[in-house]
């Protein structure tokens, strides 16, 4: 079978303001012996992983860029060690402008890294600010030279649009600027006010379409949101300025140059195995079927990474119909769309008998197509996937239950 | 019982502003008579039920027995009945005075006496309660309790001087007021060897025992095994048990006499055979004539309650039927609406009302309801002669058939410090309101007197008052009557269709002001749709005011990191959740918050 590995480094310089993940700053020490842990952890999980071959590994956080060069090696040797890792394995690392230097980036490429993703989010100084970034666009542009003088061949840029104060023009412009930087991968997505942020806080909650305005109004330090015309402008341009830039859609928020998806990423949303490690990091094993993620409690974590047991939580035995939410619910966020005939692989049925009359009615509504082959959303379903998605949950109470 | 048991008995309630301190008083005393150890003191013993814990105030009507022992070496009865303060319950407090011989008067002693507690005083004088005056608050900076004393017997006219004064927050005070008790409050008559005559004044339904009975003993006795039957429908039972109220539960005992206050229970299954304010007899030796019973008091204001999942109906019928049980005063018929499907017209005292009887059946029940506006009973004369109470807007008919319509209209008295006097006659001006008089009861506060349409009043007035006078304005009201009224009815369309639940009757003059605020209010509440949807509100067919739905353009999730789905598909959930509790009007689907929410307009602030 084949396996995807994801690592989580929690730490980071400080939190962005609109950030819920689970990442906090520390000391060294905290990340030896964080990084103790993981080698505890891979260990420990390896045996049960003994028929598997690894073909992606991404470290994500926090800012995997953050703790020192040195922590790094030991780590992917050690998964080299424990696991079957495919020759040709897509090995990604997230990375941090202002965390990294030309050094740092050698040693990375040097322990196998093949793949990074660099946080940039806008070209925007003043906007950079607004979200509580650590860095400048001049320390970005400096850290990617650094990565491809380091030889990296495979790079991806994250950028969000909707950020407080920014216009469609400033939207264009970090667009522009980061095409013109030809990176391989573009992960392009909408800043989401998430409770419990100080975003959540200024701006309202997640869910209240309305309550961005008047919570901003209240601040006065930040600035407000842009309008929903303007961010439904700045979608559009992402599609045109990409598209004429060479760049394909394949998934909600992610477009790449031709052969350049991220094949871990695909991985979630194919529902393909996958085993996290570290804190709080989820995992889906047993092609497909069961659920888990490792604890969020830290000295938890800590005390007890050689025993996997110990530290998993609401770990889950997905049931069909649970599997079949996923697949698709995951595989619409594909612009290909789910693939019939590995829907029937896996439950025996084709998807249109399952789902025919929501099928039916997403299609009137232009916000599905299908084909033979695939079931995918059309444009404007992707504009509003989470309306179309939410159909394909079944009516019945629990349907992981 | 003998003669010298039942003079150790007192059967008394609190009376007082909403506010006064009646709850916490009542809290005291329980706990200095030493029913209950301090440790089993909830925070407000009395306010048993959820909704008025949280609220604040006393919704329903209970007695609690105390003993007391005196300075006289004497051990006391005391049996407490607690009664509601707010306006709306005014008939309710009517029932429990029934069941009393006196009442304690509190009176904060840095507010003064206030509308509420004349109009509660006045009910207790006409009931022929002594009535013994309590100044609560003393602890407070601002307390003035001479001059409160001094008001008390200028505005009331009873004696007042040798009032206790208490604090029933601290505790200080509280044995003045168990002693006044004593020896203010007389000891009830009545005969115990007459045949049983006992007033009906509460009643609670319970799945295993069926309804309990609550009864004020005026004649006779009343014991386990004895047959009795009510004199209004003559229905006959076997008495199973019969006890006293201990606080927040059931005490049983051997028989209640002559002057006790207590309940039985005879495995009543059918509710609508005691209702309050009936009287219980002996079958085989029955008494000469009926107590006199209670006044009956009319729904002012009515609305529609649907059952939000339509299979539900049976269970809101029942549920309906408990309530009515203990609440006179609530009155229900089914209908049906178009957009709704089967439910109820419901009628109630006044909007406070309605919202504890919706929160009770939302919580008691577990009933998730639909509420339509609520409107008071407009008289229609008819242009063939006959005259019809309209309690549902839908059935206003035909403009052609209809000669003209009254409304009800009410005698308002809002007193109020001189320094909101402005802004409070705004207010009543901008409600339709006739100015009638000003009366000044000293230098710092005032009597506004109004007519005032029942119509203006029974969505947010109280609100609005308190808000233009920082909470310092109280409101009484009684019904004057019904006067003529160009009235129209108000219809909102939505997605060009007439959506019949949220239609409402309102005067020409203010039509087009509430048909775009309700069009405004509808826009927010409705969720957007893969289509415009338009919102129009019209009378008699023109359409006065628009708003419009934008179609739904951008509905995405966030990245999905490190692979944890279990927050997308919470979040999917939650959509699909949200979407069930739609209705389905047409081809728009409707939040049923949004059938009540529109009433909440008239304040914009």
């Amino acid at each position: 079978m084949s396996l995807g590995v994801y690592v989580h480094i929690p730490f980071c310089v400080r939190k962005c303001l609109y950030c819920d993940f689970l990442s906090f700053p520390a000391e060294t020490s905290m990340m030896r012996t964080y990084f103790d842990a993981l080698l505890r952890e891979i260990r420990a999980v390896a045996p049960d992983l003994q028929h598997d071959t690894v073909d992606t590994v991404f470290l994500g956080g926090g800012t995997p860029s953050l703790p020192a060069a040195e922590f790094i090696p030991p780590l992917l040797s050690c998964i080299r060690t424990e696991l079957h890792i495919d020759p040709g394995a897509e090995i990604s690392m997230e990375c941090n402008p202002g965390t990294v230097t030309e050094e740092k980036l050698s040693l990375y490429h040097d322990a196998g890294i093949n793949r990074l993703s660099i946080g940039l989010q806008s070209a925007e100084d003043a906007e950079l600010a607004v979200l509580g970034r650590i860095h400048s666009l001049e320390d970005f542009l400096r850290t990617y030279a650094q990565a491809r003088t380091a030889g990296f061949d495979n790079i991806n840029i994250d950028l969000m649009r909707g950020i407080p104060g920014q216009t469609r023009a400033s939207f264009r412009r970090s667009l522009e600027q980061v095409c013109h930087l030809r990176p391989e991968h573009l992960s392009v997505y909408s800043l989401i006010i998430e409770d419990g942020t100080p975003f959540g806080d200024r701006y309202g909650t997640a869910q209240g379409r309305r309550a961005p305005e008047q919570g901003a109004a209240k601040q006065g330090t930040l600035p407000p949101l842009p309008s929903e015309e303007e961010e439904l402008a700045m979608s559009a341009d992402t599609e045109e300025v990409l598209a004429a830039a060479g760049y394909g859609r394949y998934e909600i928020s992610n477009y790449a140059r031709p052969g350049y998806a991220c094949q871990h990423n695909l991985r979630y949303w194919r529902r393909a195995d996958y085993i996290g490690f570290g804190l709080g990091a989820a995992s889906l094993l047993g092609n497909g079927t069961q659920r888990f993620h490792n604890t969020n409690v830290l000295p938890r974590y800590l005390a007890e990474a050689s025993d996997p047991s110990h530290i998993r939580e609401d770990n889950e035995t997905l049931s069909v119909r649970a599997r079949m939410e996923e697949t698709m619910f995951l595989g619409l966020r594909m612009t290909r769309g789910v693939s019939r005939t590995a829907f029937r692989a896996q439950f025996g049925v084709d998807l249109r008998e399952v789902y025919d009359a929501v099928i039916r009615q997403n299609e009137r509504d232009g916000l599905l197509t299908i084909t033979p082959e695939y079931l995918c959303l059309t444009p404007r379903g992707l504009d509003i996937s989470n309306y179309v998605m939410a159909q394909f949950l079944f009516d019945t109470e629990q349907a992981t239950a | 019982m003998d003669k010298k048991e039942q003079n150790r008995i007192r059967n008394f309630c609190i009376v007082a502003h909403i506010d006064h301190g009646k709850s916490t008083l009542a809290d005291r005393l329980i706990e200095r008579t030493g029913v209950l150890t301090s440790r089993e003191m909830k925070a407000q013993v009395l306010d048993n039920m959820e909704i008025e814990r949280e609220r604040g105030i006393t919704i329903k009507s209970q007695a609690v027995r105390m003993v007391y022992q005196a300075k006289n070496g004497e051990e006391y009865i005391y049996n407490m009945i607690d009664t509601p303060g707010h306006v709306d319950f005014g008939y309710e407090v009517s029932r429990s005075l029934a069941a009393c011989d006196g009442a304690i008067l509190v009176v904060d002693a840095t507010q003064g006496v206030e509308a509420q507690t004349l109009a509660n005083v006045y009910l207790a004088l006409d009931h022929d309660l002594d009535v013994v005056p309590v100044i609560n608050k003393i602890d407070l900076p601002s307390a003035r309790p001479q001059e409160v004393k001094d008001e008390i017997e200028d505005i009331i006219g009873i004696e007042a001087q040798d009032a206790p004064c208490i604090s029933a927050k601290l505790g200080t005070g509280i044995e003045d007021v168990l002693e006044a008790v004593a020896v203010h409050i007389p000891p009830p008559d009545g005969d115990p060897e007459e045949p049983l005559k006992a007033l009906i004044f509460d009643s609670v339904y319970d799945s295993y025992r069926g309804v309990i009975v609550f009864v004020r003993i005026r004649d006779g006795r009343i014991a386990p095994g004895m047959r009795v039957k009510s004199c209004a429908t003559q229905a006959a039972w076997e008495v199973v048990e019969t006890g006293t109220f201990g606080p927040g539960r059931f005490i049983p005992c051997e028989a209640l006499s002559a002057g006790e206050v207590g309940y039985f229970t005879a495995s009543i299954k059918n509710i609508q055979d005691t209702s309050v304010g009936d009287t219980i007899t002996e079958v085989a030796r029955p008494c000469a004539e009926a107590l006199p019973g209670y006044k009956k008091v009319m729904p002012m204001v009515y609305c529609g309650f649907y059952p939000a999942d339509t299979a539900r109906y049976p269970e809101l019928r029942d549920a309906l039927e408990k309530l009515k049980l203990n609440d006179a005063s609530l009155f229900y018929e089914p209908e049906t609406s178009q957009a709704l499907g089967f439910g109820f017209r419901c009628g109630f005292l006044g909007l406070l009302h309605l919202e504890v009887i919706q929160e009770r059946l939302e919580r008691e029940y577990d009933l998730d309801l639909v509420t339509t506006a609520p409107g008071v009973v407009y008289k229609v004369h008819k242009t063939d002669g006959t005259v019809f109470d309209l309690t549902n807007p839908s059935n206003l008919p035909d403009p052609s058939e209809i000669d003209y319509m009254e409304e009800p209209i009410v005698n308002g008295e809002i007193m109020v410090t001189t320094d909101y006097v402005g802004p409070i006659m705004q207010l009543c001006q901008e409600r339709r309101g006739k100015y009638l008089s000003t009366e000044y009861m000293e230098q710092t506060r005032a009597i506004l007197k109004y007519e005032l349409p029942l119509n203006e009043i029974i969505y947010d007035f109280f609100d609005a008052l308190k808000s233009r006078s920082r909470g310092y304005a109280s409101f009484d009201y009684e019904i004057k009557g019904y006067e003529t009224s160009e009235l129209v009815k108000l219809d909102i369309l939505i997605n060009k269709e007439t959506v019949d639940a949220l239609s409402f009757i309102v005067h020409k003059d203010g039509a087009y002001e509430r048909g775009k605020r309700m069009c405004e209010r509808l826009k927010e509440e409705i969720p957007r749709h893969l289509f415009e949807i338009p919102i129009q509100a019209a009378v008699g067919g023109k359409v006065i005011a628009r708003e419009t739905v934008k179609a739904m353009r951008k509905d995405v999730l966030a990245k999905c990191y490190g692979g944890d789905i279990s927050r997308k598909r919470k979040l999917l959930e939650k959509q699909k959740e949200g979407k069930k509790k739609m209705r389905q009007i047409g081809s728009v689907e409707i939040p049923q918050s949004a059938f009540l929410s529109v009433l909440k307009l008239d304040e914009g602030d």
